[in-house]
């Protein structure tokens, strides 16, 4: 299955911006993150949205889909 | 007080024939006729004379809208980066009523990007600076300083009569406490943060969950570690919040709502993704 994969912020240094994708059916949004290297600290701030729902490291991903990962913002 | 309305219309009417009132001449109409600055004004707008100082905001919106910004009230929580720049600016736009809540002193590490920030006003109170900021731009604007650390007790008994609220707080729990309170008023919500060189912002009405979305995730990030800003991102991201500020209480053009624009300044690139709160999609 095709994912297209959107990285915002520093999750893009030395990897992409946005990218399609083949993954195994039933692959999962943590199994993403582990195939794209993103580390348990990068991890950690995840604002994570698939197709604009807000997902978790734990939802299944389909043909089709358009996974986004940024880092949370938080100072003023 | 009685307020003999025909002298006051008589002298501004009188007073320029331009359809400008200049500061110093509603000042003088303001003292002889005994009432407020504001008041005076809004007499003049409601007579189609505008207060000289907007007359470059005049085109952008129109002078109905100029009084409609001076009827407004937007409250400001946190007076940082962001919310000191968004403050400049909702004072030179004319917004008449600006509440701004912030529990802290200048340190010398705010300087590079904290416009209220200066040498001479370190280990001031920020809300001090800038109540002194906004007064020395436009005497019109009501200001209400609100001293301490921002509660959702407190915010229910002042935040209720705003029209909009701007997030210029710089961690999440309180932005969450602000999110949950402006949904409970009913009042919009202007959310900003900027960290480095990104930035992001939204504009939350009451029946969305935007924020509670963005920051669904456990987060740690912010607490223990020392945030670097520079001056150009808040600055940036304040201006945009201030956009959004300004059509929310206008009811114009399109707005952040249910999106986030996320700016990554390193890269040169604006992101706005759609933003469904619920579910997670399937």
């Amino acid at each position: 299955m095709k994912v297209t994969v959107k990285l915002f912020a520093f999750l893009r240094k030395e990897r992409f911006k946005a990218s399609v994708i083949d993954y195994p059916e039933g692959t999962t949004v943590l199994q993403v993150l582990d195939a794209l290297s993103i580390t348990a600290n990068e991890r950690n701030i995840g604002i994570i949205f698939v197709n604009g729902h807000h997902a978790l490291l734990e939802s299944r991903l389909q043909d089709g889909d358009v996974l986004a990962i940024f880092p949370p913002v938080a100072g003023g | 007080m009685e307020v003999n309305k025909e002298v006051v219309n008589l002298l501004i009417e009188d007073s320029d024939d331009s359809g400008w009132l200049p500061i110093k001449r509603a000042r003088e109409l303001a003292i002889i006729n005994a009432i407020p600055l504001p008041e005076l004004e809004a007499l003049a707008m409601q007579r189609g004379i505008i207060p000289l100082r907007y007359q470059r905001n005049i085109g952008t919106i129109t002078s109905t809208e100029q009084q409609v910004l001076a009827n407004a009230s937007v409250a400001v929580i946190g007076c940082g980066g962001l919310g000191g720049n968004v403050l400049e600016q909702l004072t030179r736009l004319g917004v008449g009523n600006i509440i701004v809540w912030d529990f802290d002193v200048f340190e010398e590490h705010n300087l590079n990007r904290q416009l209220l920030s200066s040498i001479d006003s370190i280990g001031q109170d920020k809300i001090k600076i800038a109540k002194e900021r906004a007064a020395s731009l436009n005497p019109a604007v009501r200001f209400q300083a609100i001293a301490g650390k921002f509660n959702q007790e407190q915010g229910r008994a002042v935040l209720g009569g705003c029209q909009v609220v701007v997030d210029a707080l710089d961690n999440i729990p309180d932005r969450l406490q602000l999110s949950a309170l402006c949904r409970e008023l009913k009042v919009p919500l202007v959310h900003g943060a900027v960290e480095g060189w990104m930035g992001q912002l939204t504009t939350q009405f009451p029946e969305d969950r935007t924020i509670e979305a963005i920051y669904a995730r456990p987060q740690n990030t912010t607490e223990n570690r020392t945030i670097s800003t520079p001056s150009f991102t808040p600055a940036l991201v304040a201006s945009l919040q201030v956009a959004e500020v300004i059509k929310v209480l206008l009811g114009r053009g399109e707005t952040l709502r249910k999106k986030i624009m996320l700016v990554n300044l390193l890269d040169m690139d604006i992101d706005t993704i759609g933003i469904i709160e619920q579910g997670i999609g399937r």
